[in-house]
């Protein structure tokens, strides 16, 4: 069905004559008047002005009223970026790693809190399952203390002395007499590779594990949500027709969950993407830069190197970046489309 | 409905078990957050699991001056509200109308804003932050007696805020008066309402809820936003309990002790933990409904 029609049939606006056309259009313009005057200057106005910085040099001598403006330098800051010419400002840049590390960052989350997410959430709604009011309770705590709070308890959670994970470990530990030194783990220091041949810093794994704490009840509350909606005569029939558990399990519960995961994963992955501030409270990038994302890159090249035209070039990248990933998962939810009643 | 078997007891202990270990999992950093805001010993970092003394001198603490800034936590507070509240029900009053003609009228230029407004949508807020910062700073007199930077203000940083926030708010709300029939419309405009009458007398009552729960969104990042307050603002009587927060961690926290450090994390959590619980099942609905929509 095309929007064209759908929409144009509930305007309310019965007759197509010409008077109530042009109030029809004197309403649109009205309504939408505040939100795009607002937008059109600090939304839409900022954007294009930051394609134009980018293709300059803009600095900390560019800030002031009187100041000169930035001279230009065409793409230069884009091919900084690309071929690695900016790691002559900012040590250790390299900005294939940043993408991989970025997308795989954003992959293995996504991954393991759906499947963790779903897996639960089937756990707990367990018909006859005791104390479950209990455990859905306790699982959503996750989800309402703000990311921020989040990032800096785990942050001090992996101290290397004080931490409660190292502490944890050497309490275990004792119990099998293992000395606690050898729990004196340096989470976001340690530059040797736990897994040799994998190009990820033990701070990787540091960051995963917070983040999988952090992210799997939202996954849970969606899918018990699904669950729960799924109609019990559908079990039924299937019992009826000879289904065992795990037949019932891929032929009903998955493909009934698939509504309301895709959407989930969508959101999971534009926001794992950039996820800034777990990243810049916990590991802060470290070590050697290696656990940095895009969004923290950019943070740091206005807030720390205070390049502004190159932090300009690179949001714009980011923004393409973004737009690939979001036209990607488009096709699937189709966006755009204005809900059918 | 199914039929409400019993599980089997061996089921029923293995599955008690898996269930134990993830609450465990879910509660110990929860915990030892909650066990370390009420050490009693003034030292910087504590040794053991569970402090050996308990007493409330971390939230005393923080509850006078939680940084080495000359701030109150009333003041970091009053800020962080203002900032919240104010972005929040700005994008929401504004971002309405236009939500409404989205999701009401196909017009010719429908799908070009709907997919401005989708586009800006997915920036990260901090992918836009050099030009804000560059655009508001040039914002700025001084008369001698006041000096004023639009940028170095709390009302410069909310306007950053908005430009993310009016996006979100505008997508969000959209998405829930698609919901709403449009048969109530029309059948009220038969009988004679104006537009604004429908709009007013309505489509707001029925879209209240929805209203509530974008709201809160917008209020949840404004509380907890940190990466544009932390570029823009530079006198410590603007600063927000997010700012102080980093503030005590890390290489800024100079001898702050963790106890504090904890106490102020809870501080912090507590407004918008409670009224979350108290919207869950909305605003997840609302949050995928985001992304969709």
């Amino acid at each position: 069905m095309s929007t064209t029609t759908k929409t144009l049939r509930g305007t309310g606006y019965g007759s197509q004559s010409k008077t109530s056309q042009i109030g029809q259009t004197r309403t649109i313009i009205l309504y939408l008047l505040p939100a795009f005057l607002v937008m059109s200057i600090i939304t839409f106005y900022p954007l294009f002005y930051q394609l134009w910085m980018s293709t300059t040099d803009f600095g900390v001598a560019n800030l002031r009223q009187t100041a000169p403006p930035p001279d230009s330098v065409g793409l230069e800051n884009y091919i900084d970026i690309f071929t690695g010419g900016l790691a002559a400002k900012v040590p250790k840049f390299d900005f294939v790693y940043l993408i991989g590390f970025n997308l795989w960052w954003t992959f293995s989350n996504v991954v393991i809190h759906v499947a963790l997410g779903v897996a639960i959430a089937l756990l707990v709604n367990q018909k006859g399952l005791w104390f479950k009011s209990v455990y859905r309770a306790i699982y959503v705590l996750p989800i309402i203390l703000p990311t921020l709070v989040v990032a800096t308890v785990w942050r001090n959670m992996f101290d290397p002395a004080s931490g409660a994970l190292n502490l944890g470990l050497a309490q275990i530990g004792s119990l099998f007499n293992i000395p606690p030194e050898t729990f004196a783990i340096r989470w976001f220091d340690q530059i040797d590779r736990p897994i040799a041949w994998l190009p990820l810093p033990l701070s990787y794994f540091a960051l995963l594990i917070t983040n999988v704490w952090l992210g799997w009840p939202f996954m849970t509350i969606v899918a018990t949500a699904a669950l729960q909606s799924i109609p019990g005569d559908l079990y039924e029939a299937a019992k009826i027709d000879g289904a065992n558990s795990p037949q019932q399990f891929w032929n009903i519960t998955l493909p009934m969950l698939r509504p309301a995961m895709v959407p989930a994963t969508v959101y999971g992955i534009i926001t794992t993407f950039n996820l800034f501030n777990l990243i810049y409270f916990t590991s802060r990038g470290g070590p050697l830069r290696q656990t940095e994302i895009m969004v923290s890159t950019a943070y740091r090249l206005v807030n720390e190197q205070r390049l502004y035209g190159v932090a300009a070039a690179f949001c714009v990248m980011i923004f393409f970046i973004l737009l690939g990933l979001t036209l990607l998962t488009n096709r699937i939810t189709r966006a755009t489309e204005s809900y059918d009643a | 409905m199914h039929d409400e078997k019993r599980l089997p007891l061996g089921k029923q202990l293995l599955y008690q078990l898996l269930c134990l270990l993830i609450a465990a999992i879910v509660l110990y950093p929860i915990l030892w957050v909650v066990a370390i805001s009420f050490d009693a010993r003034d030292i910087q970092r504590p040794t053991e699991l569970i402090p050996p003394e308990f007493s409330l001198q971390a939230y005393q603490r923080v509850l006078t001056q939680p940084t080495s800034n000359p701030v109150s936590f009333l003041t970091l507070a009053k800020n962080s509200l203002l900032l919240a509240s104010g972005v929040a029900l700005f994008s929401v009053l504004i971002g309405v109308s236009a939500a409404y003609i989205f999701s009401r009228f196909d017009f010719r230029l429908r799908k070009v804003l709907m997919v401005a407004v989708l586009g800006v949508l997915m920036m990260p807020s901090i992918a836009t932050i050099a030009p804000l910062f560059v655009l508001l700073n040039k914002i700025s007199f001084n008369t001698g007696e006041i000096q004023f930077n639009l940028r170095n203000s709390l009302l410069g940083v909310g306007m950053a805020m908005i430009s993310g926030a009016l996006p979100f708010a505008i997508w969000n709300l959209k998405g829930y008066l698609d919901t709403i029939p449009k048969d109530l419309a029309e059948a009220a405009m038969i009988d004679g309402a104006s537009f604004n009458q429908v709009f007013i007398r309505i489509i707001l009552p029925l879209a209240r809820p929805a209203l509530a729960v974008t709201f809160f969104l917008g209020f949840l990042t404004g509380w907890t936003e940190f990466a544009i307050s932390w570029q823009f603002l530079t006198n410590p009587q603007d600063f927000t309990l997010s700012m102080a927060l980093w503030n005590m961690t890390g290489q800024y926290s100079g001898d702050t002790p963790w106890s504090a450090f904890a106490a102020m994390a809870l501080m912090l959590s507590l407004p918008v933990a409670l009224v979350y619980l108290a919207f869950q099942r909305q605003i997840v609905s609302g949050l995928t409904m985001g992304s969709v929509k």
